[in-house]
């Protein structure tokens, strides 16, 4: 593995700064062109209801309303998990939860287009609805849908449970009996929001013979263009999907909302539609992440051995069938070496908006109810929360809680600078707390597709098929320079339209710098490999007699005299006189892509006037393996170490009820903004992981998963009791003062 | 041959048997032996596993070579954020 870097670890200006500061790039609402007419969707408002009629004909008939589409326009799918999707675009038959799509209206202005959704006369007859995770998994709850139990589950859960999972080793009932404490606790997480500063947003042209063109802002253009394609009936080929700049995803951009009903509108119209949603409409019927019911029960011993490890947890997803608690299965328990440990997770529908991926999704509560346990152990008994996190943690050769044996791992090296560092032995104030929790994520590899051009001034142009949502092209970059032997700023990375290089999966999993970097380097080495045969060309010797040294040809063969090296300037200068046109690309679908595990330190102090809980100092600790640009990945630490705060003080979704969402907006859900918190400082922790050549992890998630248990710890402390529902609001603190 | 891992719920699949010990070369190859062996389970690896190899996870990767000492672990298909 090559450890030795030049461009690796600086911190160049980031490529799409200037653009994103002077408001030049190109956002999902920025696109327009000439004769587009302007869409919005009517909205149910009802938690659960069958649909009995839709009455368009008074819309139709409003003059500038070109095309009105309900869910009877768009014909079946055969895979089911497309249905679903569909179906949470536009509703068929029955309206799932506040918000769902009913109908939809293309017009020649917005407010035309508002007026005429007015004009659309919808007969409902109101069903039983259900919110609550733990009400919708009991026998009895309304079921949203008939026949998707999930299989081997009996009646003592309702048709609404979809998912069952179960990871673990060992007895942990022996583990319990030989522990000299054992606390059992029942939390409770509300579903929290994503919370993208940029609504979901497209323009679509689709045209009667089945070409079309489509600009969106997602995380995954590919994934837009198989699902649209499938929903609509169209080749692949001949949908080319662009991705604009994305103004925030963290998940919640790996699936479609409106991208079928505005080509299914420009289908029906004839002419480009653009459709935004408004923030109402993203709260309501975009994915929030799942609400959590959890038990958790943990023995430990007096000096801290945790002895045995069980987990009980029961996630909602909303209105249709997912399968995301085996996340949260599976992460609960990874930081621990255990004998004996066991994780159950239940996936459940309630009447609330199809869930989607929200930032190392399932994990951040699974965690959160585990470390607030062990957290409460140490306190019971005396011991130090870190030190007792090290006696216990996973390390290379861990058999995992999920199953896999760790290869080379940080948690011990994060949890050992925590201890080290300033803030974890600085005093407290009055009514201040310090709250220590571990957190992982898993990283994944996935399929990448890479082209690179070599220019003949000696540039160097790279397209890559993942939209970049958290500085990917400056990394791609980065590694593509470090791979050549260039400057950073020769090269320039673009994220190319689904015509323009191969699939790419989704932009998740923490998977792009990783995967795209193989990628990358293995595009290099293709088009390094030919510049060395063009030199050896030049030289009239053999190709082998050649290699590449710091971005040039050196001849190093016996017979090959002092030649001076040849840079790839001058290579690429004369391509066209030694075999034309130089490239390198790659396709692959890369795996090894390590663990990440973090450890956040946290001093939090309540007001016990008012229950208001403020940051006082927050340090972030993360194995990243290598860091590539090292402020993109200080800045994966924070924001991750930001939203998991708000998860943890502030946001919820609030159900009334009537199954009505009470709190749609920026107002009411409120997410921590600067002013709100004291700089977030991220210590970067380099552990290499053996499965890239340049020990790249993926960093982008592990930093939302302790935070909500760490805060929770800190609030314990600080008030002297803690806490068994988040988010830890106020109110919600006042009561229990 | 592999000491292949069935981890957790899947077990359901398996009669409960969690380790068994397959043939295989391929992970594609390992796959179609133990569906063929636990048919309950076909349906779920024909939706997709996922599959720790001597501690590396792979997703559906289906000509990953696998060792005659490797331990395989199955899990279903894990999904990112």
């Amino acid at each position: 593995m090559k450890q030795d870097f030049k461009i690796l670890g600086t911190r160049p200006i980031r490529p799409d700064g200037l653009d994103k500061v002077t408001g030049k790039a190109m956002f999902g609402a920025d696109k327009s062109v000439t004769g587009m007419l302007h869409a919005r969707i009517l909205r149910s408002p009802h938690a659960h209801a069958e649909i009995l009629s839709i009455d368009t004909s008074k819309a139709e008939a409003l003059a500038g309303v070109k095309a009105v589409i309900t869910g009877a326009d768009f014909a079946d799918v055969e895979n089911r998990w497309t249905r679903y999707t569909m179906q949470n675009c536009m509703a068929q038959g029955r309206a799932l939860y506040d918000g769902h799509a009913v109908a939809a209206v293309a017009a020649v202005s917005k407010s035309v287009a508002a007026q005429a959704l007015n004009l659309i006369e919808v007969e409902y007859k109101v069903l039983p609805h259900v919110t609550d995770v733990d009400e919708a998994m009991a026998p009895g709850a309304p079921v949203l849908h008939e026949g998707v139990k999930a299989r081997k589950l009996g009646d003592e859960v309702s048709g609404n449970t979809v998912g069952y999972y179960s990871f673990g080793h060992g007895d942990p009932e022996a583990g319990f009996a030989a522990a000299d404490e054992v606390i059992e606790r029942t939390f409770k997480t509300a579903a929290t929001h994503q919370g993208y500063i940029e609504p979901h947003a497209c323009l679509a042209d689709l045209g009667g013979d089945g070409r079309g063109e489509l600009w969106c802002s997602t995380q995954g253009h590919y994934m837009v263009r198989e699902v649209c394609a499938e929903i609509l009936h169209i080749d692949a080929s001949q949908l080319r999907v662009t991705a604009s700049e994305i103004g925030g995803g963290f998940g919640g951009k790996t699936t479609v909302f409106i991208e079928p009903v505005a080509l299914k509108l420009s289908q029906k119209a004839g002419k480009p539609v653009k459709l935004v949603m408004s923030r109402e409409e993203v709260f309501k019927a975009s994915g929030p992440t799942m609400s959590a019911s959890m038990d958790v029960k943990i023995g430990m011993t007096k000096d801290g051995k945790i002895t045995g490890a069980h987990a009980k947890l029961r996630y909602q997803g909303g209105a249709f069938p997912y399968n995301m608690v085996m996340m949260g299965a599976m992460s609960a328990f990874a930081a621990y070496d255990l004998e004996h440990v066991q994780a159950e997770g239940w996936d459940v529908m309630t009447n609330r908006p199809k869930m989607i991926s929200y930032r190392a999704p399932g994990a951040p509560m699974a965690v959160y109810a585990v470390e607030s346990v062990v957290d409460e152990l140490c306190r019971n008994l005396g011991l130090d929360p870190v030190d007792t996190r090290l006696k216990n943690a996973a390390k290379e050769g861990t058999k995992s809680s999920y199953g896999p044996t760790f290869k080379a791992i940080g948690l011990v090296e994060a949890l050992e600078a925590a201890k080290a560092h300033p803030h974890y032995s600085a005093p407290l104030a009055p009514n201040t707390g310090r709250g220590v929790a571990c957190g992982f994520w898993f990283n994944f590899g996935g399929q990448v597709s890479v082209s690179m051009a070599i220019n003949t001034d000696g540039t160097v142009n790279l397209i890559e098929g993942n939209p970049d949502i958290g500085g990917s092209r400056a990394s791609i970059s980065m590694m593509a320079a470090e791979a050549l032997g260039i400057e950073f700023d020769r090269v320039r990375t673009i994220v190319g339209d689904t015509a323009s290089v191969g699939f790419s999966d989704v932009t998740d999993g923490s998977r792009v710098t990783f995967a795209v970097g193989i990628a990358t380097i293995n595009a290099a080495k293709a088009a390094i490999k030919e510049m060395c045969k063009r030199a050896a060309m030049i030289w009239e010797i053999n190709e082998e007699a050649v290699e590449w040294i710091d971005g040039a040809a050196h001849a190093t063969g016996h017979n090959t005299g002092t030649l001076p090296p040849m840079s790839l300037a001058e290579i690429a200068a004369t391509s066209g006189k030694t075999g034309g046109p130089i490239a390198g690309h790659h396709e692959g679908a890369p795996d090894k892509a390590g663990v990440s595990f973090g450890v956040h330190l946290v001093d939090v102090e309540v007001d016990p006037e008012t229950g208001f809980t403020s940051i006082k100092r927050y340090t972030a600790f993360q194995d990243v393996g290598k860091a590539i640009h090292p402020a993109y990945v200080e800045g994966q630490i924070q924001g991750g170490a930001v939203q998991g705060i708000g998860w943890a003080l502030n946001e919820e979704y609030i159900y009334g009820e009537d199954g009505r969402l009470q709190n749609a907006g920026f107002l009411d859900y409120r997410i921590p903004v600067a002013s709100d918190l004291p700089m977030i400082d991220p210590v970067i922790i380099e552990v290499p992981n053996p499965g890239h050549p340049y020990g790249v992890r993926g960093c982008g998630e592990t930093s939302i998963v302790p935070p909500l248990a760490a805060v929770a710890n800190g609030v314990a402390g600080a008030i002297g009791t803690r806490m068994f529902a988040l988010p830890m609001s106020p109110p919600k603190i006042l009561q229990v003062l | 041959m592999a000491c292949v891992v069935i981890f957790g719920s899947l077990r359901a699949f398996t009669n409960g048997e969690a380790e068994m010990e397959i043939s295989a070369s391929t992970t594609r190859e390992l796959l179609n032996k133990l569906a063929a062996r636990h048919p309950a389970l076909a349906e779920t690896i024909a939706a997709g596993v996922s599959l720790a190899i001597d501690g590396e996870v792979f997703k559906e990767a289906w000509f990953t070579p696998i060792g005659p000492k490797s331990e395989v672990v199955v899990m279903p298909l894990m999904v990112g954020g």
